[in-house]
């Protein structure tokens, strides 16, 4: 059994205005935007799942239901065996120690107010039977796991730099020692060298306290630096999920190989797949029936009308294309 | 001379109660006609500094120390504002790295680019209406006449962006400033956006800087790079050479510390952090954080000296190493 199951996870946002109150007055399903459209994945213990896709393919969507700050609108979330898809918040409540994030922005996700002890103690009040003396201890040691120094700890958010706060906000999300973090992006807004230095922080932890990772990102080089597999999401469906080293070396569904030709490599005499999609992501409020890559899509078919299921063609290799057989040698 | 633009000398200071942070110490590029020129580096290492003092806009507390900027063989620093004026953005154009702060939000997008129109070239209302929508056709905006009518915030970051390529380039100048143009754009937008610059400049002729980060990107279009840190040309080289035989530590840590798609690799992190510009180390910057630094990198800056033709390097310990063998 998986840590993690995600089976048929959906979600979806009503659009509201005045097209959704018409829409109910004329008696009509009101319109929704389908973030998420029947995503399924396993997270296994001690794994690193990559999660990616541009913006607004709903990998941050998925990332929410997951950690049950969005309630799905239906499919199941199993954490350890156990439904957390439909728990309110009461009784979701014992399953936050376990499963953590880490959000993008690291200013944004700190509380300006706060002392760096006051948030990264915060988690142990709230989730530990721990008395005051072994807080302090536990706050200590949790900042040399994550490599700040302990005259840090009376600082506020505003007195580090954005390498400092992004450890506070990891400091934060291992103090409880969840066994799966969500990872939203936690490297997108550092620079260059400290982006190396989180990335190595993140590796470390994991095998260090054996935990699971979600990494969501849009930066390929990172998440194959990270992640043992590696979703692929194009309009709030997964199109690709394959091992990394495998998906690096031949991705096959169109959208992953054009994602991955555009990636640029810092290689002057890289040799560069020309394969692109044409014109841009479109809206997902209006998503075409069939295969929702298929506007775009160089090699579409007829076929392409419908929609294509993810079907497994190799082990562990998923793949939802039609084409995918024409596609493979 | 076929330079474009020549920086020498250049020094920035901002005052501050601590003392003069110096955020570009005594630089030397050039940009060549129909060139596009790197300049890469940790942030605070001078990049977008040298971008805005080009274009003269460094307001107080900021102050160019030394230094002199010369385009076209005109010395920038002397000409009166008003002809300054109108160098920027009828001769030299700033594509910057928020589309949509640099973008009024007031002004339909299509009325932005053709007031430009009005004021830098002196066409007619119509001519200039003509001209933007030529210009966001260039740029590749789906269904100009449409997207010329809505405002900044209903179109999308790639959008924007690509209007202010546009704006940009209206009145065709010889020169563009691109401030990490394709920053927080998805990778697909952001090789469109590179794929057009790369075209614009051969097809106008145009010289571009391009300020960044993303060593990939500097590698996909750039023809030269200058690599910077805390303030100071390290080294600058053909694209080919700087990857090939990068002869700067800074630059070869720089190379080792990013994650890459097309190989494995083992990251090693650049060690130490840009050193505190004010009252920075007397010698070479980079010395506090380099594997090789000796005593003499501690008290003297090393100068510029040629590794290779158009490969220039400022580091005692490759002069040294070179003498050996």
């Amino acid at each position: 059994m998986a840590l993690v199951e995600i089976r048929d996870l959906q979600m979806h946002f009503p659009l509201g205005g005045i097209s959704g109150t018409l829409a109910r007055l004329r008696g009509r399903d009101e319109p929704v935007l389908r973030a998420v459209d029947s995503v399924s994945f396993d997270v296994e213990a001690g794994e690193t799942l990559g999660l990616v896709g541009e913006s607004g393919c709903g990998k941050s969507t998925v990332a929410r239901c997951l950690v049950r700050l969005l309630k799905p609108t239906a499919g199941s979330v199993r954490y350890a065996g156990k439904e957390i898809a439909t728990l309110d918040a009461q009784t979701m409540r014992p399953f936050r120690r376990d499963i953590q994030m880490v959000f993008q922005d690291p200013t944004a996700s700190l509380n300006p107010r706060l002392s760096v002890r006051s948030m990264v103690e915060e988690a142990l009040t709230l989730h530990t039977k721990f008395d005051a003396k072994e807080r302090r201890a536990r706050v200590e040691e949790l900042m040399q796991e994550v490599g700040l120094g302990r005259d840090l700890l009376d600082r506020y958010p505003h007195e580090l730099s954005g390498g400092q706060r992004q450890r506070v906000n990891i400091a934060r999300a291992i103090a409880t020692n969840p066994r799966f973090v969500v990872l939203d992006e936690p490297t997108s807004a550092l620079d260059v060298s400290l982006r190396s230095r989180a990335i190595l922080l993140l590796e470390k932890l994991r095998e260090h306290l054996g935990l699971s990772y979600l990494f969501i990102s849009h930066d390929l080089a990172t998440v194959k630096y990270l992640a043992s597999r590696v979703a692929v999401m194009y309009l709030g469906s997964i199109v690709e999920l394959s091992d990394t080293r495998d998906l690096f070396a031949k991705p096959l569904h169109p959208y992953t190989r054009a994602l991955l030709a555009a990636v640029p490599v810092p290689d002057p005499d890289a040799r560069r797949d020309d394969f692109t999609l044409a014109g841009e992501i479109p809206s997902p409020i209006d998503v075409a029936t069939g295969c929702r890559l298929r506007g775009r899509c160089p090699l579409a078919k007829p076929i392409c009308a419908e929609k294509p299921p993810l079907k497994e063609i190799a082990p562990g290799r998923f793949v939802a294309c039609h084409l995918v057989s024409e596609l493979s040698p | 001379m076929t330079e474009m633009l020549e920086i020498s000398d250049l020094t920035v200071h901002f005052q501050i109660n601590q003392g003069a942070i110096e955020a570009v110490d005594h630089i030397n590029l050039t940009i060549r006609r129909g060139e596009i020129l790197g300049l890469v580096g940790e942030s605070g290492s001078g990049k977008s500094v040298t971008s805005f003092a080009i274009l003269r806009l460094i307001r107080p507390p900021g102050r160019v120390v030394s230094g002199s900027v010369h385009f076209d063989g005109i010395d920038l620093g002397s000409l009166p504002e008003e002809q300054m004026r109108r160098m920027r953005g009828a001769k030299i154009a700033m594509v910057s790295q928020t589309p949509r702060t640099a973008l009024n939000p007031l002004l339909t997008v299509g009325r932005q680019i053709s007031r430009l129109l009005m004021v830098h070239a002196g066409l007619s209302t119509r001519e200039a209406e003509k001209r933007m929508l030529e210009m966001l056709r260039l740029v590749r905006i789906p269904a100009p006449e449409k997207r010329a009518n809505q405002y900044p915030h209903q179109l999308s970051g790639g959008m924007c962006q690509r209007v202010m390529i546009a704006m940009a380039l209206a009145t065709s100048p010889q020169l563009l400033l691109a401030d990490e143009p394709t920053t927080g754009l998805d990778v697909s937008i952001a090789a469109k956006i590179l794929d057009l610059l790369r075209e614009l400049s051969a097809k106008t002729g145009a010289a571009i800087m391009l300020v960044t980060h993303d060593l990939g990107v500097v590698a996909d279009i750039c023809d030269r790079v200058a690599v910077m840190h805390a303030g100071q040309v390290v080294e600058c080289a053909p694209v080919r050479e700087l990857f090939h035989n990068p002869a700067h530590p800074y630059t070869k840590a720089l190379v080792r510390s990013i994650p890459r798609v097309d190989r494995d690799v083992v990251l090693e992190p650049i060690p130490g952090s840009v050193p505190s510009l004010v009252n920075p180390p007397s010698g070479c910057r980079y010395a506090g954080r380099c594997e090789w630094a000796m005593d003499r990198c501690r008290v003297s800056r090393p100068p510029m000296v040629e590794a290779a033709p158009g490969h220039v390097v400022a580091c005692y310990g490759f002069e040294e190493r070179r003498g050996t063998c």
